[in-house]
Parts: structure tokens; sequence; C-alpha cells
């Protein structure tokens, strides 16, 4: 393993496409993470991102096609047989899950566990367990030992993210990525969750993707943000050129209906008109045309080119100027 | 909210910790599991138990009712008929519980196969096993037991060949299930291999279903063994089986009937002794009933 590259680049993701036969759920995606960096991945449901995510960690759903490149240390997970994936899976990069009460083997306990996924390690079965204690003492679990001799079900709900958080971190992976990581906890919970993510990201030297529809999870968490629409990047930027600066019509739409950024009452929330068009195959032109209150004729036949408003803020967009 | 407050506030009892401890701590469970160690300690221990020789002949003293010296009477010929249930112990023991349990693990190991490999594999497995389990348990054993002749050895032949079936598709059901279960992928992520995903984390949630099937039907394959035995087509005499003993029992019925009813003794008492087995382990084994958690 190389690690991570000189100016700190911990993943890589180049042009990278996936499809399921003709359906193309994910196309020409491109991004970067640097170490102790939090990128968002924003968008509505059926967008790519869960696509997204499985290929982070190299693991397509069945009969997926991927073409591109995802680096990570300077290691394409894309272009590597499944031995080698299945070697960088779990050291090189892990995995946040949605749900933690199902990411968990419902018949063996934590302590069972968090030793397994030290499967690759040296060290004795002891040491391991208190790698696994220390780990679980870090996220914040009052008694870990304790915590080790539980099965999942018998853990509350918050302890459980924190349990899956401390299992992701325990090969101390340069890139973490969390799907969804607080939708199925409350909003106290949540709050819990990504304080103790901002914490965990100054002490472990890799990149965290956070991948939520929740822009209130973006905004409290992440760097830089990547907003995708219907398989694609169309506008990426710092949280607060995304919040502040859209560019790109779905995100300044995307933004207009999010519920905290609308001040006094409304009778009903505003909505994108319409839904994300079908991918088999995708519009031509700019697949957001369709919906979008600013589209011109070129928008519905011309894929729009990738603008660059300023350093590190882009977006795929015809009407978007420099 | 702590994690210690959380395990306090658990409610009256708190359950047991391990499967073992949780199974005892249930009257069911309990019972079930004290009477088939009984049964498995009786057979372990046949020669220090029985007061008599099982095969020792004593015309005079044929077909006497229960006694000091004969707590369970006599047989036709004279010989004592705890002892030969005390040995019969032994065979029903040893031929219901091997045949089970080999048939469980070739199950176990041919269900897994099936529900987590190539669908190839799936589909021709699920074609032997279907085949197999359309033959006619009994017809099966007669036909089998007609071309190999009857003794111990085809008997158990016959049970695995007979119950492979059921525990590979319970198992590969459950197998199916699991195999794309979120948990199952989050140990791909952290770069288990198949192996690891079969033997560490697939085999563990398979195995409480399966040892509850099998523990129901060793009283099922006790009384096949006892049916068989008892049409002379299974255990052959003099050998004592708990089916031959009803069977003489039965020809003596109107001389005699102590023997049949305490032939029919252990066969009901095993019968229930695995079967609340059964029933204890359901519930001990899966950790996610009762207790703990919120």
């Amino acid at each position: 393993m190389t690690g991570a590259q000189d100016d700190g680049t911990v993943l890589r993701v180049e042009g990278l496409s996936v499809s399921y036969g003709a359906v193309q759920a994910l196309r020409g995606a491109s991004l970067i993470a640097r170490r102790s960096e939090v990128i968002g991945i924003v968008g509505e449901s059926g967008c790519g991102k869960s696509t997204l995510a499985s290929a982070l960690i190299g693991l397509p759903a069945p009969g997926a096609r991927m073409r591109g490149q995802v680096e990570i240390g300077g290691r394409d997970i894309v272009a590597a047989p499944e031995r080698a994936r299945r070697a960088m899976r779990g050291a090189a990069v892990a995995m946040i899950f949605q749900d933690p009460m199902t990411s968990f083997n419902p018949v063996l306990t934590l302590g069972q566990q968090l030793t397994d996924f030290q499967h690759r390690s040296a060290l004795p079965r002891r040491a391991r367990r208190a790698r696994a204690a220390a780990m679980l003492a870090r996220v914040g679990l009052p008694d870990p030992e304790l915590a080790l001799d539980r099965h999942i079900h018998e853990l509350s709900g918050g302890m459980r993210q924190r349990a899956a958080i401390a299992a992701a971190l325990l090969m101390q992976p340069q890139l973490l990525v969390a799907d969804e990581p607080t939708t199925a906890l409350d909003v106290t919970m949540e709050a819990q969750i990504i304080h103790l993510l901002r914490e965990l990201r100054h002490e472990h030297q890799g990149a965290i993707v956070v991948i939520t529809h929740h822009l209130g999870v973006i905004g409290e968490l992440c760097d830089r943000v990547y907003v995708m629409y219907a398989g694609e990047i169309v506008e990426e930027g710092t949280t607060d050129e995304i919040y502040h600066d859209p560019r790109h019509p779905y995100t300044q739409a995307l933004i207009a209906c999010d519920p905290a950024h609308i001040a006094g009452t409304v009778d009903r929330l505003p909505t994108i008109p319409d839904r994300v068009p079908d991918l088999d195959p995708p519009p031509p032109g700019c697949s957001f045309a369709p919906r979008c209150p600013v589209a011109m004729a070129r928008c519905r036949t011309d894929a729009p080119p990738r603008v660059t408003v300023g350093p590190g803020h882009a977006a795929a967009c015809h009407r978007v100027t420099p | 909210m702590s994690f210690a407050a959380d395990s306090r506030t658990d409610g009256a009892r708190p359950r047991p910790r391990g499967a073992l401890g949780r199974l005892m701590s249930e009257p069911m469970g309990a019972t079930g599991a004290v009477l088939v160690a009984l049964f498995i300690a009786v057979a372990l221990f046949a020669p220090l138990i029985a007061p008599y020789d099982p095969l020792a002949l004593d015309i005079p003293a044929k077909l006497q009712g229960p006694s000091l010296a004969h707590p369970a009477g006599t047989d036709q010929l004279g010989r004592d008929t705890l002892s030969r249930l005390i040995y019969g112990a032994r065979t029903a023991l040893a031929i219901a519980m091997g045949a089970t349990g080999a048939a469980g693990v070739i199950g176990l190991a041919l269900g897994m196969m099936a529900g987590y490999g190539p669908r190839w594999l799936d589909g021709a497995l699920m074609l032997v096993l279907d085949s197999l389990a359309s033959l006619p348990m009994i017809l099966f054993a007669l036909a089998v037991i007609t071309v190999l002749g009857p003794s111990a050895t085809t008997l158990v032949f016959v049970i695995i060949l007979v119950s492979i079936s059921g525990y590979a598709r319970l198992v590969r059901a459950q197998t199916l299930g699991l195999a794309n279960a979120e948990f199952i992928q989050a140990e791909r992520t952290m770069g288990a291999s198949n192996l690891r995903i079969l033997f560490r984390h697939l085999m563990p949630n398979v195995v409480g279903p399966l040892l509850i099937v099998l523990s129901m039907d060793v009283p099922v394959v006790i009384m096949l063994e006892a049916g068989l035995s008892y049409l002379n087509l299974g255990i052959r005499p003099p050998v004592p089986s708990w089916g031959n003993i009803l069977y003489d029992g039965y020809s003596s019925l109107r001389q005699q009937p102590a023997l049949v009813i305490a032939a029919g003794v252990p066969l009901v008492l095993s019968t229930i002794g695995f079967t609340f087995l059964g029933e204890g382990l359901r519930d001990a084994l899966d950790p996610r009933l009762k207790g703990g958690g919120p």
C-alpha cells in the first residue's frame, strides 16, 4: 500500500460509470477526497448515490458493469481483481451502513464480530478484543467491556450506530464511506452521531465520504459537497458555496425545497415538479432539462459542459457562466 | 441514556446469558433436557444399570407381571423386561441420534452449498434432493430392506437418505434469506472471504433452526425404528429393541398386558423428552427472543 499521495488525496474517482444492463445508473462521475476531509454526496432517491457507494468499496451489485477509476490511496479498486479488492475492503476502505441493526450479525456478540473484523491483523485474540474495547470507548460507549458481550439487539439505536462506526474504524481505513449514517436515527441521536463523526475526522487520518439526501447533515458535517442528479455529478463546491451560491438549477431547486431554508409558514412545501428520468437510456442533453425552469432548446440536445465558477466550484449547465 | 442503564432496566428476571442456561431456565426445555440426558446416560451405562443379562433365558419365569425381582416383568422367554428396555435404549438412541446427526450434518453442508453457491449448483442439488424427497419414506424403507436385508446399518442408511432432503431444504431456505442480508454485505465490505462468511457468519444463523428440527425428528426415527422392528424389518431378535419388545408384548397381550405397557413407556418418554428439548432449544438458541434489549 502506497498510502495517501503527497497532495493528501485519499480518494480519486475519475470518469466512473456503472450500468445495470441498459440502465446507466452512474455516468462519468469524478470526485476527490483529501486526508481529514469530509465530503458529502447529496441527491434525491434514485440519483445513483448508492451505486456510487457500492463502487467506492468495490462491491458492485451482481450484474453491474463498472468503468473508470476509483483510486484509494493510489490503488484502483475498479481495475483490481476480486482478490485484491477484498484485501482493500476493511483495510483501505470501510463502510457505515444506514441501519446498524441489520448490519451486525444477530447471533454473534459485538465482541465476537469486532474481533472477527480484525481477521487480517496478526494480533492475538486478547489484543484484538482489547482494541475493539478501546475503539468502542473512543466512539463513546460508556461500558465497552459489557457491550462486547452483548448482541446487537441489546443495544439502543444510538449505541448501535456508534458500534458500527467503531467497526468501520477498527482497521484504520484511509477512506470511510457512510451511507445515510443518520437516517435511521432520531434527531437527538443524529446530532450526537454527527458530533462524533466531526471529532473523528480530525483524529482519523483518512477521508470520510457521507452519502445522504439530508441537506442538514451535509451542512453540519461536510467540507465539500457533490450534488448528484440522475447518475451524474451536476455541481461541486465547498459547503458554503453550495448553500449560499448554488449555480446549477437543480441545486438551487434542491436548496429551495429544504424546509430549513423556508422562512415563515407556507401552506405547501415547495417541490421540484415531475420526477427523475428513466436511465435506460438517459435523455440526450442535460438530464435535468425536462424539469428545469430555465431550460433552453440546446439543453435538450447537447450535454452541458462542466463550467468552473471558482476554485473547486463547478457546475454542469449551459446556463452557468464563469 | 447510557448503556449501563439500558442493561439494568431489563425488567424482572435477567435472562441467563448462555444458551444452556436459557434452556434450563424454562420448565419445558429443562424437562426435555433432563429426560434426554437420562436416556443417554441409561444407554451409555446399560451394562452397569441393567439388573440382568437382556438375553438370559429363564423359561420357568416367563410372562411374569411386575415384581421386586423383575420390576417390569418378564417376556415369553423369561427375559427380564427392564434389562431389555435399558439395552433397547442403546439401540434406539444409537440409531436415531446417529442417523439424524449424520443426516443433519450432510443436510447442513448441502443446504449451505445450494443456498450460497452459484445458481447451477443450487439447481443441480435441489434436483437430486427433490427426487429423494419424492420417495415415500415407508415404501422406500421397505424396498431397501427387502434388497439389503433387515439390519441396523440398513435402517440407518435408509433414514439418512430419506431425511437429508428436508434438512438441506431448511438450511438452503435460511441461507438464501441471509445471503443478501445487510450484515453479510457488511462482512463483505470488511473484506471477509466467502469461507469466512459461510462458516463464521451464516452457519451460526442456520444451525439453530436445524438443531430444533433435528431434536424433534429423533423421536420420529425412534418410532420408525420401533415400527420397523415391530414388523420384523428392523433390528433382528434377539437384540433388544423397543420395537421388538413391543412385538413380543403384542404376541402375549392376552397372557401378560404389562409387557406392552412397559415397552410403551420409554417410547412415550423419549418422544416427550426430545420434543420438549426441541421446543426449549427454539427459545434458547435465538438470542433475539425475550430478555434484554430496548
